[in-house]
Order: C-alpha cells, then sequence, then structure tokens
C-alpha cells in the first residue's frame, strides 16, 4: 500500500533521476536513504553536468585566451549567476566560493580576525553563538576568540529544542560585534526565529552570519529578506558534488574586510614587496577553485529551480509531519528536539529506550536503511538533553512515506534483536 | 546473517550483564577516553600490585557509556586482565589490537582471547573496531600511566 500525503512530490519520476537509490543492500533490501542531513544523492542531471564538463571543456578559469578557457570560465562564472539568482543575491559579487559551510564560516571568521576597525574584534568584544552550532559554527569563532581575545558567549535552548532568546538583550549586547547562529539545526531539526536575533544584533551594531547548510537544500532562501550579513551554505546537502560551498556577504562588507587565503587569482598586482587585490568576490578565492563542482552545483540549483523550492518545502513539511506522528507511536522512543513539524526541518533525531544509537543504527543498516548515529558535530547538543548521542533520520525531495513506514518496522526489528 | 558475525551470543550477553562495571576503590590511576566520532565515553580505573611488567593487576573497575560493542568489549577486557601479569595482560591485549585492525582476515586465538575472539566479526565494520577498542586502549593507557608513575 502506497501511502499519499498532500503536499508530496511525485517522488515515482523523482527517483528515477538518482541511480543510487535503486540499489538493493544486503542481497534483498532495497536502499532507505535516510541520511540526507549528512549528505544528498545526486541526480543524473548533475552527473552529466559533471561529464560533460570533464569531457568538453575542462580547462582553467580566468586565465588564458583560449576557447575551453573560455567556456570553463563562463560555465564556472555561470554557476555563480545561478547561485545568486537562488538566494536572490542583490548582486552576484557577493557570492564567494567555497569548498563547503566549515570553510565559508572560517572565512568570514578569519575576515573578521584580521579586520581594522570599525570592525575589529579584540579584548572586550564579544561573539554570539547558539548551543544548537554545528562544530563548524562554533570552533571557528573559538579560535578567533582566542586569537583576539574576545569572549564568545551563547544561547541556550529550552527544554523542547528550541533557542531560549529569553535573555536576548543580555546575551547580544553593545559589546557583541558578531552573531553567528545556524538556521536550521542539523541534530534537532528546529528552525530558529531568526528576525529577532537579526534585529536586536543591528540595533547593536553587530553583524549577524547564519549558517544555512540545512535551510539552502531544503526551502525558498532570500538573503535580502534575511537581511543577515554573511550566509553560508554547502552544495553536496542540496544534490551538487562535494567540495563546492557558498559564503554570500554584503559587497560593502566584502569591499571592506582584508582577504584570508593569498594567491593565484586574488591578487590586482603583486610586486616582490606588496600586492593589491582583486576585488570580491575574487579577493577571496585564492587558488583555482572547484570549477567542476560549481559546475555541478548549478546544474543542482537547475534541478531544484524545477522542482520549485516551495513545492520542495512542503513536500518535507508532509514527510516530516507523518514521520513524527509515526515515531512518536513507537513505543519507547523519544524525539530529542522539536516534536511537531511546526518551525522545524526534516531531521528527527532520537534515543530508542536504552539502546546505543550506534546499535540501533547498525541494526537498521542490516535492513537497507541508511541513518545518521552519532553526536552529530553538534556534542553540545547532546550535553545539553544528557544523551551520547542519537539516531537520526532526516529525508530530502526524494524521500516518501514508504520509507518512513520502513524506518519504523526497523526500529521494531532492532527491539526485537536486543530484546 | 552477516549481522549475526557482529553481534555474537557472547557479546549481547557481556553488554547485558557486564563483568566488573562500576568504578571501585583502591585504585592506582583513573583515566577518562572517549570515541570522539560517536560519544561513546569510558572512565576506568587500574589498581596493580607490584612494580613494572611483572605487577598483578589486581583490579580493574569501570563505567561507561556506550554501545553494545563498547561495552561488551570492557567487560570481556576485564575477564581477561584482572589477576594476570602486567606484561601477560599487554600481550593479551596486543593479540586483541591485532585481530581487530585485522579487517576480518586474522585467525583469532581462542587459547589467548577467550571471549574476545566473539568481535572477530567487529574488525570487518570499520566504523565500529574503535567501539571495540575503546576500554582496552584506556586500561593500556591506566596501566602504563601507573608503571610510569613508579619509576
Amino acid at each position: 500500500m502506497t501511502t499519499t500525503l498532500p503536499g508530496l512530490l511525485d517522488t515515482d519520476a523523482i527517483r528515477k533521476d538518482f541511480p543510487v537509490l535503486s540499489r538493493v543492500l544486503h542481497g534483498d533490501k532495497p536502499l532507505v536513504y535516510l541520511d540526507n542531513a549528512a549528505t544528498s544523492q545526486k541526480p543524473q542531471q548533475v552527473l552529466d553536468a559533471l561529464n560533460a564538463y570533464y569531457e568538453l571543456h575542462n580547462a582553467n578559469v580566468h586565465r588564458g585566451v583560449h576557447v575551453l578557457a573560455e567556456e570553463a570560465t563562463a560555465l564556472y562564472e555561470g554557476a555563480r549567476d545561478k547561485v545568486a539568482s537562488f538566494i536572490n543575491a542583490p548582486s552576484r559579487d557577493e557570492v564567494i566560493f567555497t569548498k563547503n559551510s566549515s570553510e565559508s564560516l572560517n572565512l568570514v571568521a578569519n575576515m573578521l580576525t584580521w579586520a581594522d576597525d570599525p570592525f575589529r574584534v579584540g579584548p572586550g568584544s564579544e561573539v554570539v553563538i547558539t548551543e544548537m552550532e554545528h562544530h563548524s559554527n562554533i570552533v571557528p569563532w573559538q579560535l578567533m576568540c582566542q586569537r583576539t581575545g574576545a569572549s564568545l558567549k551563547w544561547f541556550g535552548l529550552t527544554d523542547d529544542g528550541r533557542l531560549d532568546l529569553s535573555n536576548i538583550d543580555e546575551v547580544i549586547t553593545e559589546n557583541t560585534k558578531v552573531v553567528s547562529v545556524v538556521h536550521t539545526s542539523n541534530i534537532l531539526g528546529t528552525v530558529n526565529p531568526l528576525e529577532a536575533i537579526v534585529r536586536r544584533a543591528h540595533d547593536v551594531g553587530a553583524l549577524v552570519v547564519v549558517d544555512a547548510s540545512q535551510a539552502a537544500p531544503h526551502v525558498p532562501l532570500d538573503v535580502q529578506a534575511l537581511e543577515a550579513d554573511f550566509v553560508a551554505f554547502t552544495g553536496h546537502k542540496m544534490l551538487a558534488p562535494t567540495g563546492i560551498g557558498v559564503l554570500w556577504g554584503r559587497l560593502g562588507l566584502l569591499e571592506e574586510l582584508p582577504p584570508f587565503l593569498g594567491g593565484g587569482e586574488m591578487i590586482e598586482t603583486v610586486t616582490m614587496s606588496a600586492s593589491t587585490y582583486a576585488p570580491a568576490p575574487h579577493k577571496f578565492e585564492a587558488g583555482t577553485p572547484p570549477i567542476a563542482q560549481a559546475v555541478g552545483l548549478g546544474a543542482a540549483i537547475d534541478y531544484l529551480n524545477a522542482l520549485g523550492m516551495d513545492k520542495i518545502a512542503a513536500h518535507e513539511h508532509a514527510l516530516t509531519s507523518y514521520a513524527i506522528d509515526a515515531l512518536n507511536g513507537v513505543e519507547g522512543l523519544e524525539i530529542i528536539g522539536p516534536k511537531t513539524a511546526e518551525m522545524r526541518g526534516a531531521a528527527i533525531s532520537f534515543q530508542f529506550g536504552d539502546l546505543h544509537p550506534h546499535d540501533v543504527g547498525q541494526v537498521l543498516d542490516e535492513q537497507g536503511i541508511a541513518v545518521r548515529v552519532g553526536h552529530h558535530c553538534a556534542r553540545p547538543v547532546c550535553l545539553r538533553y544528557g544523551v551520547p548521542a542519537t539516531t537520526r533520520a532526516s529525508f530530502y525531495l526524494y524521500s516518501t512515506p514508504g520509507e518512513v513506514d520502513a524506518l519504523v518496522a526497523g526500529l521494531e526489528h532492532v527491539r526485537r534483536f536486543f530484546g | 546473517m552477516k549481522l549475526d558475525s557482529m553481534y555474537q551470543e557472547i557479546i549481547l550477553d557481556h553488554y547485558r550483564n557486564p563483568h566488573h562495571k562500576g568504578l571501585r576503590d583502591p585504585f592506582d590511576t583513573e583515566v577518562h577516553h572517549v570515541n570522539p566520532t560517536c560519544g561513546d565515553e569510558v572512565t576506568l580505573r587500574v589498581k596493580l600490585d607490584g612494580t613494572g611488567a611483572d605487577a598483578k593487576v589486581v583490579d580493574v573497575s569501570y563505567e561507561g557509556q556506550g554501545c553494545s560493542i563498547s561495552q561488551a568489549s570492557a567487560s570481556v577486557m576485564t575477564d581477561l586482565v584482572i589477576g594476570r601479569t602486567v606484561a601477560d595482560a599487554l600481550k593479551v591485549q596486543e593479540e586483541f589490537l591485532h585481530l581487530m585492525q585485522s579487517k576480518g582476515q586474522a585467525e583469532p586465538d581462542e587459547e589467548v582471547l577467550e571471549d574476545a575472539v566473539a568481535f572477530a566479526g567487529v574488525s570487518k565494520f570499520p566504523a565500529r573496531v574503535k567501539c571495540a577498542l575503546l576500554g582496552w586502549m584506556a586500561w593500556r593507557d591506566a596501566t602504563t600511566q601507573v608503571m610510569e608513575g613508579q619509576k
């Protein structure tokens, strides 16, 4: 029996585009891929774009006058145009290609570590993050604070997996220079009320960085509506290859802030004693960039746009509601994070009785079901909720109610196995 | 089924009824080890009698949280090292390490490893090898610290 829910995409058609989804594991178990918050699978259209790039156009970009160099440059810069349009950036020059979200966040932290006034961060300055950040939005700021003498502060979490903003005026103060916050938690699934944070941060003159790694693949992302100063996300979670990420930043800031990595392509002129720099975004893209990967990201964006980000969001919302209801019906299972689908993404973490997530994940794997187990690079969240680790199921545009049913059946098998 | 080669009944028995669990006095040193990829943790105490390699392992006690593999492996480890000399216990530890690094290729020596042979299947699952080694590495670290302190 196939479950249908209002708002679902035509997953039968979509799944035909993803070769890996037809894999059968352990003899006769169809792959049930529920690890989309870790990385997404890739449609044939993206694989074809990568192949076509290497088969027909491969060259280094922004140098050389031959045909291939010009084609490669046009494809690479064309991908930048697609990203800019995808996130409604006012200017294509605000889109910096990186290798992933971690690099994007490290890049912002390093721009600010080396910045002069009025952006200088030093003793007495405060940097604000939250307790639900991925390690990639914690460690760069810890490093920055160690190097500059600034202090790190953070918002705590409520028992139901939301940000505790009750003390927002004490956390974000006149001393705050940067607030860096996750749009959608990779472990809790929580979607954060960024508007209140952005308003308070801007009121005190602080810059706002948004980690949109779990948002860009799943919901319409409009950097102008967000009103943040920097937004980071990664390609591989949104159908693109690994090795390509994005940092969007306000052009005025990118013009003012210093480069981090030095090298080829980021310069204007170089002498043995000093250099001047290319304008943004190239100022922040030293060395040969991930060209094919950027082209793959462009193809991924085409695929997402053809489906429509609003429709993808509706699909995942319907599926998440269905999954939360189904998982709440599993005896001994406790969801770690919001227990309804409101203001929530498509990643659901849970505890299953007193079984360790490793054991849960291993026995699910034996049934062809791929979930993530561990602390999901968000160990402070596990500490906050007193769990060593969680099991996480996360959905994407090709996920189906049938896969949720398979997960529930799989968990019953896990219970019997260790029973 | 392949999974059964990892979750042997011996392993599940030790998981459900772990041996020597709980932190006890007296002890010479205490260590805390974690498996950062998954959040498994163990706090482990060692009590030796004597000095050097001939010292006897009088007690190993531990508390931890983790998967069945890490918990069962710690339980089996205490059975194997308590009552032995440090030198003998280290030989067992090395044999177990060799087994876990074998990717399923080693033929475990049941004379040496006793219940620990049940972990041979775990060595085929790279993500789980660290789980099986957690307690053993904590014991080795603690024992080394005690012996260093005796110098």
